[in-house]
C-alpha cells in the first residue's frame, strides 16, 4: 500500500503527517525535537535506508545535524557538533538550511548549506563533515551580504548525471556553479536583476530566494529571486525574465513537478515591504510551459482576508501519479493538492510557523492482525 | 588542586549522563572558568558544542555565572575562580523566541 509521509519543519519542532495515497486526510505525529527551529530536512532513501535529517537549531544551544531511521521515534544526536567551521575560519555556525543527499551511486555523500554561507559534505554517512573549501575561500565572499534570513547557503542542485557539476544559491550573493566537484566556482547570474542595487545586473550580489531543477531536463533551472522570476536554458550562464501574469515576481517559495519538467509552482508575495498574499488571496501560481504564461491555483484555499507567506522550502511535490502539491505557512497552516495542484485542502492547521515541507512516498505493510489473547484484551 | 561545581542545565543533562550538578577539578594556577570549563568538557563532552561556538566563544543566549556574576561582566573564560566556586550554566532569557 502506498502511503505519503509529509516531513513539516516549524520554528518549534518537526511533525510528521502520514496518509494514504489517496491523500485526503492526514495523521499528525509529532513534535519531534520540540522546540527547535528545523530550517532543513530531507529524507534519504538511498540503498535500504529510511532516514531522515533534520537541521535542528536552538537559539540557545546552537545548530546540530540530527537523524532518525524510525520516521521520529528516536534520534541520533551526535554528542560533538558535526557541521562545524574550522578554527582558522573564524567562523561560527548559526543554522542549517539545507540538506541535500548525494546521487544514487555516492550512498554515503550528503551536503548541506549553512549560514554563515558555506557548503559542507561528507561522504561517510554523516559521521565527519567537512567544509567545501572552494566556496568558502571565494574571492567574492567579502561582499557578499546577508538577506533577511542571514547570509545563508539554502539551495544546493546537482547535476544527476555528473557528480562534478552543482549549483548553489546564497542570499544575497546569488547563484554559484561549479563544474570540478566544489573546487572553484563561478557566479552564474547574467541577466538577473537586483533591484535594490545601484547596479541592476552585477556580476553578483542578487538576492536568489530558490532555484530547482528536474532530472529530466539538466541544465534548465527556474529561480525566485527577491524580486525576480527567472528560467535558465544554459545551465545559468544566463537568465530570462518568466515574471509574465503573476501578481508579484517577489516571492520564496517555488518546486518543480515530479513528471513534467515544463510545470513549476510558486507562491508570490505582494513585496519585500509587506510580505503577505497579494490583495489577501493565498493563490499558487503554475506554470505548465516553462514559465511563458502562469495560471492561479486557488480551488480550496482562502481568496479573502489572507494574509500568509510561505517560505522558501515550504512548497513541495511529492512523486505520485497526480502529484501531490504541498505547502506550509508561516501562520501554521498545511494545505495540501492531491491533483497536481487542481483543489487545495487544509490538512492541518495550527502548527507552529512552518519553515520547510518534503514528501515521501512509500510502501507500508498493514501491520499483520495479533490475536486478541485475555492479557491483551483485558488492556 | 581546585575544586568546583559545575550545574547542568536540564536541557544539556542528557549530554552529562543526566547529572544535574558536576565536581570537576582544575590543575592549572590561578585557575580561571575556562580551565575548569576545560575539564568539563572531559567529564561531559558533549555539553561543549551546546555551550561554546566552534570559536571558543560562549554562545550568545547561554549564560555562565560563577556564583551570582555572569562571566559577561567579569572577565568572560578569564574570569577566576576560587576551590568552591559554584558555576552555573543558563539559557538566557534572550533566547526564548
Amino acid at each position: 500500500m502506498k502511503t505519503v509521509k509529509l516531513l513539516v519543519g516549524t520554528s518549534k519542532g518537526l511533525f510528521v503527517l502520514r496518509a494514504t495515497a489517496a491523500r485526503r486526510s492526514w495523521q499528525l505525529e509529532g513534535p519531534h525535537l520540540a522546540g527547535r527551529a528545523i530550517y532543513s530536512v530531507a529524507h534519504d532513501g538511498r540503498g535500504q535506508r529510511q532516514r531522515v535529517w533534520a537541521g535542528a537549531a536552538s537559539m540557545h544551544w546552537g545548530a546540530v545535524l540530527v537523524s532518525t531511521d524510525n520516521w521520529g521515534r528516536t534520534w541520533d544526536e551526535p554528542q560533538e557538533a558535526n557541521v562545524k567551521f574550522p578554527a582558522d575560519t573564524g567562523l561560527a555556525l548559526k543554522q542549517i538550511w539545507q540538506i541535500e543527499p548525494g546521487l544514487e551511486d555516492e550512498p554515503d555523500t550528503l551536503y548541506c548549506g549553512v549560514d554563515p554561507a558555506a557548503l559542507f559534505r561528507t561522504t561517510d554517512g554523516g559521521k565527519t563533515w567537512e567544509v567545501v573549501r572552494g566556496l568558502l575561500d571565494h574571492p567574492h565572499r567579502e561582499r557578499w551580504t546577508p538577506g533577511g534570513g542571514g547570509l545563508c547557503l539554502h539551495t544546493i542542485v546537482r547535476d544527476p548525471e555528473n557528480a562534478d557539476r552543482m549549483w548553489v544559491a546564497i542570499s544575497s550573493a546569488g547563484v554559484y556553479r561549479t563544474a570540478d566537484g566544489g573546487r572553484t566556482w563561478t557566479a552564474r547570474n547574467k541577466g538577473i536583476r537586483a533591484e535594490f542595487l545601484p547596479d541592476k545586473y552585477p556580476e553578483f550580489g542578487q538576492c536568489v530566494h530558490k532555484v530547482v531543477q528536474h532530472p529530466d531536463r539538466i541544465g534548465r533551472l527556474f529561480a525566485q529571486n527577491h524580486w525576480g522570476l527567472y528560467r535558465s536554458d544554459d545551465a545559468g550562464d544566463s537568465w530570462q525574465d518568466i515574471a509574465r501574469g503573476v501578481p508579484s515576481d517577489f516571492g520564496f517559495a517555488m518546486t518543480i513537478h515530479p513528471h513534467e519538467p515544463e510545470t513549476v509552482y510558486i507562491i508570490p508575495i505582494k513585496s519585500d515591504q509587506v510580505r503577505v498574499s497579494p490583495e489577501g488571496k493565498l493563490r499558487v501560481y503554475r506554470t505548465r510551459n516553462g514559465g511563458r504564461s502562469w495560471e492561479a491555483l486557488t480551488r480550496g484555499l482562502p481568496q479573502r482576508h489572507a494574509y500568509d507567506i510561505v517560505l522558501r522550502d515550504g512548497l513541495t511535490t511529492d512523486s505520485l501519479d497526480p502529484a501531490g502539491v504541498y505547502f506550509g505557512t508561516r501562520n501554521g497552516k498545511l494545505y495540501a493538492s492531491n491533483d497536481n495542484g487542481g483543489t487545495w485542502r487544509l490538512a492541518i492547521d495550527g502548527l507552529p510557523s512552518i519553515t520547510c515541507v518534503r514528501a515521501v512516498v512509500g510502501d507500508e505493510r498493514k501491520p499483520a492482525r495479533r490475536k486478541a489473547t485475555r492479557r491483551t484484551a483485558r488492556r | 588542586m581546585t575544586h568546583v561545581v559545575v550545574l547542568i542545565p536540564t536541557p544539556l543533562r542528557p549530554f552529562a549522563g543526566g547529572r544535574s550538578r558536576i565536581q570537576v577539578e582544575v590543575a592549572k594556577e590561578p585557575p580561571s572558568l575556562g580551565d575548569a570549563l576545560d575539564s568539563l568538557w572531559g567529564e561531559a563532552p558533549g555539553v561543549r558544542d551546546r555551550v561554546l561556538t566552534e570559536q571558543g566563544e560562549v554562545r550568545p543566549h547561554v549564560n555562565v555565572f560563577v556564583g551570582t556574576e555572569c562571566c559577561r561582566w567579569t572577565g568572560g573564560l578569564e574570569t577566576p575562580i576560587t576551590d568552591g566556586a559554584e558555576i552555573a550554566i543558563f539559557p538566557a532569557i534572550s533566547g526564548g523566541r
